[in-house]
């Protein structure tokens, strides 16, 4: 605080404050606590122009992560996006050629996850919102359910593995690694569906009961579209993770190379996240692909951006029915 | 004529957990009449009207002792189905809670839910909801527009349509202009009026100006017990006991 003759010293304060209190308050007696209030009003105006500056600072940080990202990736690997890079299969030790079996690859490993996790999960939320009595049991399978979501993605690697690809003779297949990245899922979609419930007022199921429809009428005519958008954002996170997590397909899904696209479920598939990994540290000619593997990352980011993308404005639609 | 019991409650008792919250309560209500529930916040009036069209059972710790008849059904028997229950009492809820859907879907809900599919029926019936609630002449041209937009004392006339539009044989009303303004509160009483030509209305107030408005009998509540019952006239003109003349007279509540 600077020199400026606003400022009251504590001299003047202290000796005013006696006369205040026993006579008619006269004008420059006002003006003194009141000249007390302004200097610091001031100063909680800049302390809280200098937090909100902060704030902001925080948030553009956040937005710039994306930019900066999606940048780097533009930088090194723009010079391998091409019709045939999209479009072909590798060649000569995935030097030349392009990545279309990863593309379809990770495609197929989302689209399978989310199939088998949506269902489960917005089943599971629902069980657990509407129908599920409190008590010990109701604990227990929450707090399962929670650990899961704990659960490192390598940890779900080894599970599919041991589960789906050797005892369940899956072998390493589309199959498992679908049902292994759905349960990876799982806890993202029953999490974001339970709070999208939750946030349906109990007035509308009220209203529906009382009318004379059964419980199940209810969730299903009124609580589950009302819900839609906040189930959509489930779908979307796991559909996120699910496409770009690696660990859980090393083990269940993917292969180094395979020449042709999968024909069935029990095929293995190439997929773009292991893919990046296998040109960075397992290809033979490291230094050469070099580019291909910031162009693979593109597409990856391209492919989980884009899905995102029409999922938040499928949402964003349902939400204007909802209004 | 002799006027015929539509429902009565048989020393009735309810807990929430440990908490008694109405004693011994036994009420008639005839058929096509407006009975009002009266009595001070917190005196088991709306637990009461609860009761009846047992939505009590979604609270889990509750628990009732006693019988509430319709007709000649116990309510409460284990064989009876809940569900019907719902369609043949039906409830207007104090806030207006319409559905986010179009006026003409909250007005059908009750229909599709009870399993009607046939499309000119479904139409009949919600123009003749909306007719019998007032509220026809003011969205007939807009229903397909979500009900949303609608006014609070046009939501509250959907709610009363919606509940109209399966055939209730009685209709519970829990303060239903308590939200509303006064000129919305005046349409609502006009409509209990015309309403209860067909249906047996039991109407939660607080306001006495208006169960004395709008009701036939009227049942004084206080502290979970039932004080006092009897037509609506002589309760607030020449009421038998003195605590229900202090409540009416404003010496308390």
């Amino acid at each position: 605080m600077g020199k400026n003759d606003m400022d009251i010293t504590k001299d003047q304060y202290v000796e005013e404050k006696p006369r205040v209190l026993k006579s008619a308050p006269k004008h420059r007696k006002i003006s003194v606590i009141q000249q007390a209030f302004e200097a610091r009003h001031r100063r909680r105006k800049l302390v809280e122009q200098l937090l909100f500056a902060f704030f902001r600072a925080a948030a553009v940080i956040n937005g710039l992560a994306l930019v900066i990202i999606v940048f780097f990736m533009l930088k090194n690997g723009i010079s391998a996006i091409s019709w045939e890079f999209l479009t072909e299969v590798p060649r000569d030790s995935m030097t030349r050629g392009g990545i279309l079996p990863c593309i379809v690859g990770t495609i197929l490993l989302g689209l399978g996850a989310i199939v088998i996790a949506l269902p489960v999960g917005v089943a599971s939320a629902i069980y657990l919102n509407e129908y599920a009595k409190p008590g010990p049991v109701l604990r227990a399978i929450r707090l399962g359910i929670n650990n899961l979501a704990g659960v490192p993605s390598v940890v779900f690697g080894l599970f599919g593995l041991a589960f789906f690809v050797i005892w369940l003779k899956m072998g390493v297949s589309l199959a498992a690694g679908c049902l292994t990245l759905a349960a990876l899922s799982l806890p993202v979609i029953i999490g974001s569906t339970e709070e999208a419930l939750k946030s349906v007022p109990d007035t509308y199921r009220e209203a529906s009961l009382g009318l004379g429809a059964t419980k199940w009428q209810t969730i299903y005519r009124v609580v589950l579209p009302a819900s839609l958008p906040g189930i959509l954002t489930g779908a979307i996170l796991g559909l996120s993770r699910a496409a770009g997590e690696t660990a859980p397909i090393m083990f269940t899904a993917a292969v180094f190379y395979t020449p042709d696209l999968p024909g069935s479920i029990f095929d293995e598939i190439m997929a773009l996240p292991y893919h990046i990994y296998v040109l960075a540290t397992a290809g033979t000619h490291i230094e050469e692909t070099r580019h291909l593997q910031y162009g693979t990352a593109l597409v990856l980011i391209a492919l989980v951006l884009g899905m995102n993308m029409v999922a938040i404005l499928w949402r964003s639609r349902l939400r204007r029915k909802l209004k | 004529m002799s006027p015929k019991l539509k429902m009565t409650s048989i020393d009735l008792n309810f807990y929430y957990g440990d908490f008694q919250a109405l004693h011994n309560v036994n009420l008639q209500f005839q058929e096509r009449q407006v009975t009002a529930l009266i009595g001070p916040s917190g005196c088991g009036k709306s637990t009461y009207l609860r009761c009846l069209n047992r939505m009590n059972d979604l609270i889990p710790i509750s628990r009732v002792q006693g019988t509430i008849m319709l007709d000649d059904e116990d309510i409460y028997a284990p064989s009876l189905d809940v569900v019907m229950l719902r369609r043949r009492v039906g409830m207007v809820f104090q806030k207006p809670n319409p559905f986010p859907k179009s006026i003409f879907e909250n007005t059908a809900y009750g229909l599709r839910v009870n399993g009607v599919t046939d499309k000119a029926f479904m139409q009949h019936r919600v123009e003749e909801s909306l007719k019998r609630a007032a509220l026809w002449e003011e969205v007939k041209d807009r229903l397909d527009d979500t009900a949303l937009g609608l006014s609070g004392g046009q939501q509250q006339r959907l709610c009363i349509a919606r509940a109209l539009a399966v055939e209730p044989e009685v209709l519970l009303m829990d303060e239903p202009a308590s939200a509303l303004d006064p000129i919305a509160t005046q349409k609502i009483e006009d409509l209990i009026h015309e309403l209860k030509e067909l249906y047996t209305i039991i109407i939660v107030t607080h306001s006495m100006q208006q169960a004395a408005r709008v009701s036939d009998m009227t049942a004084f509540f206080y502290m979970g017990k039932l004080i006092e019952v009897g037509e609506t006239d002589t309760v607030f003109t020449r009421p038998k006991l003195k605590q229900t003349e202090d409540y009416i007279t404003g010496r308390f509540g």
